[in-house]
């Protein structure tokens, strides 16, 4: 059931305000055609607002919506070729659950609307349940009829949000495999909205962390994990050690004095506009990346070096284990250490330095600003 | 609107004896009290429905004796069954036009925002605190004042302005407890705001709508004094009574008011007797 | 024939129809417009061609004046306030008994629908039908014509009858004392008629109370009587309100309980006197100005009474 209409969906300079308060601040946005889009970001960023205005239930202050090229910024919801899964579902309660799924095939007058409908919940492997009202049904099966009844109607963009929020963990990852494969055999755009960062990282091609109404970096999963630009990015996306620093030395590996010490990254890897000399930047590194370096032994040459710091807290997790490394005005960091032989024999209270490779190191613009968490 | 109480506690934690004491006297008394309270509530509908058994013929104020003559012939007072007809049919045409309106006015102030909410607010909760004296006599005044016949149309006219209030507050309850992204949901299934409007919001208002209607039918069919001023020399059922309960009142009239009680009573209860079904039926169902 | 009294605020189920949910309303999800201003239309209209202007030709007509030398119930425009002055040195009596008897009929709503409402919503918990029935008991007055319920109390309270009887045996009343004709009688007859407007918005809010609420007071507090002065009234005085003035309001500018209960000299009340005038005597000023009395009479005093109990929100 490959869609023959997916389009691709681009936001320009959409602004929302509700009132004086403003929920969403000048958005760019391209999804390109056929895409897994994620839009993650923390609860009251602006993520379901920005759906509505694609869905037409919300009409922004100011800016253009188009849908495949066509304009639609002025089109009623009715009108446009736009489904949307509901945060809670929003399914009709007057209706079987068959009815519910055939619900837009009806109004688009699409001929043997039912049997439509029944296929589409086979597609959800809900065939059997198609007579029941949906209060009958568990929390896992209406989010399944919610997305077959935006489905069967082969949107151009198929718009979620939160639509696992409500489900426990295990449903979870089910059903986030399950709307990947659904998404790659119809090969509509989907408009994923989470405040999960694994769910966003997993299922998506390409993924845009909202903050307080504007984005803050797109791009796909693993560019985002690696290179985050902002600290916000880099906290709320996985986990940080940040430090800050000016700019000492120039050149492919910029130099960073950090109290007092000298850290090193590639500056391909640093946003622009902290490159220059005496600049104020902000060097990070992913916890899984910190190596301890125990007292007597030499970190491998290459390598960033801070501390010595003081180990006051180490947790098993079973896959890793982590460490938590005061290191004084420089904070206090992480280090996740896979349990793989050959890891030194670290305890609380011992004195350890902590290295990474050059090459693992990002750089930030500015002055820490705000933290993710 | 409940407002949480803060008090401090002072009060020593247990009385043992005369504790278990109080309870239980109280445990009795409140079904005895009201036991005597159902009394008083239901002795004057009971009245009613003994004395259209009575055999006292013109004036139905002592009893005479049992019969069921009456009931053979409900029509048989003069006027009696036209009052009848004429209360079903300005109580059915002003319930459909109060509710039709009233559901329109509950929806808009509900879901949309415009200017003058609070003031249409204002307007739909006046008449209700309005004594029906002054709602009849200020009709009465514009009537007099445009000079217009009295009769079947005013007195319409004039119920369902007070019935619209009372259905605006019924249906808003309804509409309030509906949510609003199920509307929304179905514009985003294609559905026009008309098709919207009848295929989710009504279907779902209809429980509310239905108790509407069924209130303003019953405001409409016992209303006496609005009517008394409004409608010249028309007679409603209600009207008839009080206006032959000089002379004494007919025993049909009870006959006719007891069908009524009993027909009211027996959709009731049936409503009753079906909820519980169906709860019986549901809770096996999950279980 | 079903019977709700939905209080201003507090929109009372009807036994069955289950209580209205506690409301999904969103802010978000508002519409703006025109569309609303549409739907509000046709009916707000209606009330302000039926209920605004004829207010204001009410008291238009209030400030009347009798055509120089005309017919009985000919009268012209004027600005004659004095009308207003007349008409309360004529009828203060009644305006004054209206409140009164409304007060005292009130009084006895609340002593006979409290206890009700309590049994039903407290007591019957998790009881279902046994509510529901209770509650069709509550609403079957409703379901006997008003006035066919008014002259059945004076069959009731007939010189001959049971209750007469009853009492002069006991001594409680004197050989020659009757009820009806009596202020007694109209007081009864508006209690009853207002019982189920008073146990029902209660009810709802009794209903709505959570009996753990009522529980963790009967661990605090011990004694019974001590958690319903302290948790459940205080909980329950919405309903309480709503309740006193829907009997009261209406009770007030009653006169059908009045005319048929009553007597001539000392129960008439103010519904009645404006009835007179408008019908018997066609004396229409007078009438109008005593309505203009009664409505801001209990507009002030609904007022006074709301800010008072501090429930403004539920109107
Ligand atoms: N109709 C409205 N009126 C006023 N403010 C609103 C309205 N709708 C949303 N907001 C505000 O806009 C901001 C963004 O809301 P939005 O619902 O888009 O957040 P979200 O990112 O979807 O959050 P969540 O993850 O919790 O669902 C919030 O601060 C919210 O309070
Ligand atoms: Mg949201």
């Amino acid at each position: 059931m490959r869609s023959p209409h997916t389009a691709s969906l681009e936001l320009w300079g959409v602004r929302k305000e509700f009132g004086s308060f403003t929920a969403v601040e000048s958005l760019d946005l391209t999804v390109p055609e056929g895409s897994f889009f994620a839009l993650l970001g923390p609860s009251g960023c602006g993520k379901t607002t920005t759906l509505r205005m694609v869905a037409g239930l919300e009409q922004p202050t100011s800016g253009v919506i188009s849908i495949g090229g066509r304009d639609v910024t002025g089109t009623a919801a009715h009108r446009r070729p736009v489904n949307t899964v509901f945060q809670s579902y929003a399914l009709f309660p007057h209706l079987t659950v068959l009815d519910n799924v055939a619900f837009g095939l009806k109004r688009k007058r699409v001929p043997d609307a039912r049997a439509k409908a029944r296929a589409g919940l086979e597609t959800v492997q809900l065939a059997h349940l198609g007579d029941r009202r949906p209060n009958q049904l568990s929390g896992g099966q209406q989010q399944r009829v919610a997305l077959a009844r935006a489905l069967v109607n082969s949107p151009s963009v198929l718009l979620l949000d939160e639509p696992l929020g409500a489900l426990d963990l295990a449903l979870r990852r089910e059903m986030q495999l399950e709307l990947k494969r659904i998404q790659a055999d119809a090969g509509i755009t989907f408009v994923h909205v989470t405040h999960d960062q694994e769910e966003a990282m997993t299922m998506a091609d390409t993924v845009a962390v909202m903050n307080e109404g504007r984005v803050e970096q797109l791009g796909p999963p693993a560019e985002l994990y690696e290179l985050p630009s902002t600290a916000f990015v880099a906290n709320f996306l996985g986990r940080s050690n940040l430090v800050t620093g000016s700019v000492v030395d120039v050149g492919e590996v910029l130099g960073v004095d950090v109290a007092g010490t000298r850290l090193r990254v590639p500056v391909g890897r640093v946003s622009a506009g902290s490159t220059g000399v005496g600049a104020v930047v902000q060097l990070g590194v992913r916890p899984e990346k910190v190596r301890i370096v125990a007292n007597g032994s030499e970190p491998t040459s290459g390598s960033n070096v801070l501390g010595p710091g003081k180990v006051t807290d180490v947790s098993f997790t079973g896959v890793s284990t982590q460490y938590q490394v005061d290191l004084g005005d420089l904070g206090v960091h992480e280090v996740f250490a896979q349990n793989s032989s050959g890891a030194p024999e670290v305890r609380v209270g011992d004195a350890v330095r902590l290295a990474w490779d050059v090459d693992h190191t990002f750089g930030l613009a500015g002055e820490p600003a705000r933290s993710g968490q | 609107m409940t407002r949480p109480v803060t008090r401090p506690v002072t009060r020593p934690a247990t009385r043992p004896a005369t504790g278990r004491l109080n309870r239980r006297l109280a445990g009795a008394l409140i079904p005895a009290y009201c036991a005597l309270a159902f009394v008083f509530l239901l002795a004057p509908s009971v009245y009613t429905v003994l004395y259209s058994f009575n055999d006292g013929g013109r004036r139905n104020l002592v009893w005479q004796g049992f019969t069921l003559d009456n009931w053979r012939n409900p029509c048989g007072a003069p006027q009696v069954c036209e009052a009848f007809a004429n209360s079903l049919q300005v109580g059915l045409l002003s319930t459909l036009f109060a509710t039709t309106l009233g559901t329109l006015v509950a929806i808009a102030l509900v879901r949309y925002r415009f200017r003058g909410r609070a003031l249409a607010n204002l307007l739909i909760f006046l008449p209700m605190s309005t004594p029906e004296v002054v709602l009849g006599a200020a009709l009465l005044s514009q009537f007099l004042t445009l000079q217009l016949q009295l009769g079947f149309w005013t007195v319409v006219l004039a119920h369902v302005m007070f019935n619209i209030s009372f259905v605006v507050v019924a249906v808003k309850a309804r509409v309030q407890s509906m949510d609003p992204r199920l509307e929304e949901a179905a514009a985003d299934l294609y559905a026009s705001p008309w098709q919207a409007f009848w295929k989710v919001t009504f279907p779902l208002l209809v429980p509310g709508i239905a108790a509407a209607a069924a209130l303003a039918f019953s405001l409409s069919f016992d209303d006496f004094i609005i009517t008394n001023f409004n409608s010249g020399s028309f007679t409603t059922f209600p009207k008839f009574v009080y206006v032959s309960a000089a002379r004494g009142i007919p025993a049909q009239a009870n006959v006719i008011g007891t069908a009524m009680f009993v027909a009211a009573l027996a959709v009731v209860i049936g409503a009753q007797v079906v909820a519980a079904l169906r709860r019986r039926v549901s809770g096996a169902g999950s279980s | 024939m079903t019977t709700v009294a939905p209080g201003p605020a507090i929109g009372v189920a009807a036994p069955g129809t289950g209580a209205p949910g506690t409301g999904a309303e969103d802010v978000a999800a508002r519409r703006a417009g025109a569309a609303g201003v549409g739907l509000m239309l046709p009916g707000t209209l209606y009330l302000v061609a039926f209920f605004v202007i004829p207010v204001f030709a009410l008291l238009a007509t209030s400030l009347y004046v009798p055509v120089p030398g005309g017919d009985v119930g000919q009268f012209m425009p004027a600005f004659h306030w004095q009308n207003y002055v007349t008409a309360l040195a004529d009828f203060w009596q009644p305006l004054a008994r209206s409140f009164w008897f409304a007060l005292l009929a009130t009084a006895g709503a609340l002593a006979v629908g409290y206890p009700i409402a309590y049994l039903i919503a407290v007591r019957g918990r998790g009881r279902p039908l046994l509510q529901g029935m209770l509650l069709v008991l509550v609403v079957a007055p409703f379901f006997t014509s008003f006035v066919l319920r008014t002259i059945a109390w004076k069959q009731i309270l007939a010189d001959d009858g049971y209750v007469v009887q009853a009492l002069h045996w006991l001594h409680v009343l004197p050989p020659d004392g009757r009820l009806t004709a009596t202020s007694f009688a109209v007081v009864v007859s508006l209690t009853h008629n207002f019982v189920p407007f008073m146990a029902l918005p209660i009810y709802a809010s009794l209903e709505r109370l959570d009996p753990r609420l009522v529980e963790a007071g009967g661990d605090l507090y011990a004694g019974p009587w001590t958690t319903f002065r302290t948790v459940t009234l205080p909980l329950s005085m919405p309903g309480v309100v709503s309740g006193t003035l829907l009997t009261f309001i209406p009770a007030a500018g009653d006169y059908v309980s009045a005319s048929l209960l009553g007597n001539s000299t000392n129960t008439a009340m103010i519904g009645q006197v404006i009835d007179t005038r408008f019908f018997r005597l066609l004396d229409y000023p007078t009438a109008a100005s005593l309505s203009v009395v009664l409505m801001a009479a209990i507009a002030v005093l609904v007022g006074l009474y709301v800010r008072r109990t501090g429930t403004e929100d539920l109107l």
